[in-house]
């Protein structure tokens, strides 16, 4: 599906350039992406490499572990294929909790961990286990208790009350992540293999 | 709340030294083993970076997806909401940078207070860029058989997106 939809991207956004006379952009833009996407790659760098050093710590002293022990009765729920005290559990638990604290940006090298961790466990490396799915749609409903980017350009635009939109935004998201988790719940269930 | 957030990564960090410390382990050593990691790991996701941007940003420049919201505009009159937002809606699993210049260039001309301004902030709260955490996470780990994960990730945002505009309706 991943195939489908970047090539359909391309073609679209080019032949639709061709017929709005749109052209230059497009042209301007297949030289400069590869800048854009080195830019994002530059600034996710340094946080990456700096988390990636704390959690080898919270590994090697066990803090993961016990972060894992902690929340396993509570995820085993979501992931009945990851065992019991997986380390994997404990980067899950410390993803969503950093997520959920609108430091979107913080939870990354974490979720990259689980991810990692999830594929140890893995029997066919290049396919994604169900347990990998249900955390990418943890992921990508990404309930945010705190939406810190949100409420500081509110504040920026002169909101008068910038935090009003707190309460709207944990709804939404938790109807995000609830909806996802649901089909996903019924598309494991129907097809139960890995 | 706001200054909740900030006290909170000192905080981890903290923790994590001082656990550390307690459990006796080679602290400087361990950091540069996982830093190492941490470099490797960005390494390996640069080719899935650079193809979605490729692709993500072609199509966001060709203007075909604010184009193609702007016959629905009269419409949307009635219920109070210009076509501004609609791109939005349809951006949200693509690209998060874009639905964030349209969120500002909303609060710009609208106010961040108004409907617009409101709903706008709603759905960008409203779930994270799907398309980008799939590249990313999958990236990392060498996932090419990526299953069902795009659709529910989807489903996903289309759920956040009909609660946003649900819940400013109820609640402003």
């Amino acid at each position: 599906m991943v195939n489908i939809i970047w090539g359909a991207f391309i073609i679209i956004g080019i032949i639709y350039g061709l017929i709005t006379g749109n052209i230059v952009v497009i042209n301007n833009e297949i030289i400069e992406s590869g800048n854009t996407a080195f830019n994002l790659i530059k600034d996710m760098t340094p946080l990456l490499v700096i988390w990636m050093g704390l959690m080898r710590i919270a590994e090697a002293s066990g803090l993961i572990k016990k972060i894992a022990k902690l929340m396993t009765p509570l995820l085993s729920k979501l992931f009945p294929k990851i065992p019991k005290n997986h380390e994997s559990i404990g980067y899950i638990a410390s993803n969503i909790a950093v997520n959920m604290a609108g430091l979107g940006s913080a939870a990354t090298p974490f979720g990259l961990k689980a991810m990692a961790k999830l594929q140890e466990l893995n029997p066919d490396k290049k396919r994604a286990t169900s347990s990998m799915i249900t955390f990418l749609v943890l992921n990508t409903g990404g309930v945010t208790i705190i939406p810190t980017t949100i409420i500081s350009l509110r504040l920026t635009y002169g909101s008068l009350n910038p935090t009003i939109v707190i309460p709207a935004c944990i709804i939404a998201t938790l109807s995000a992540g609830i909806g996802g988790l649901t089909l996903d719940y019924f598309i494991r269930r129907k097809n139960d293999n890995t | 709340m706001t200054t909740l957030s900030f006290i909170l990564l000192p905080l981890l960090v903290l923790y994590i030294i001082m656990y550390g410390f307690k459990k006796k382990v080679n602290i400087y050593d361990e950091f540069l083993v996982g830093a190492k990691e941490g470099l490797i790991t960005t390494f390996k996701i640069i080719p899935n970076i650079v193809a979605m941007i490729f692709a993500i940003n072609i199509l966001i420049k060709s203007n075909i997806i604010s184009d193609m919201f702007l016959f629905l505009e009269p419409f949307l009159h009635k219920i109070n909401l210009a076509a501004d937002i609609l791109p939005m809606t349809f951006l949200r699993s693509i690209s998060g940078t874009s639905t964030l210049a349209i969120m500002v260039n909303i609060f710009d001309i609208y106010g961040p207070d108004s409907t617009m301004g409101l709903l706008a902030s709603v759905i960008q709260g409203s779930s994270d860029t799907t398309l980008y955490v799939i590249a990313l996470y999958y990236g990392s780990i060498g996932i090419t058989k990526n299953r069902y994960a795009l659709s529910v990730g989807l489903f996903s945002d289309l759920c956040g997106i009909i609660a946003s505009f649900l819940l400013v309706y109820l609640l402003f």
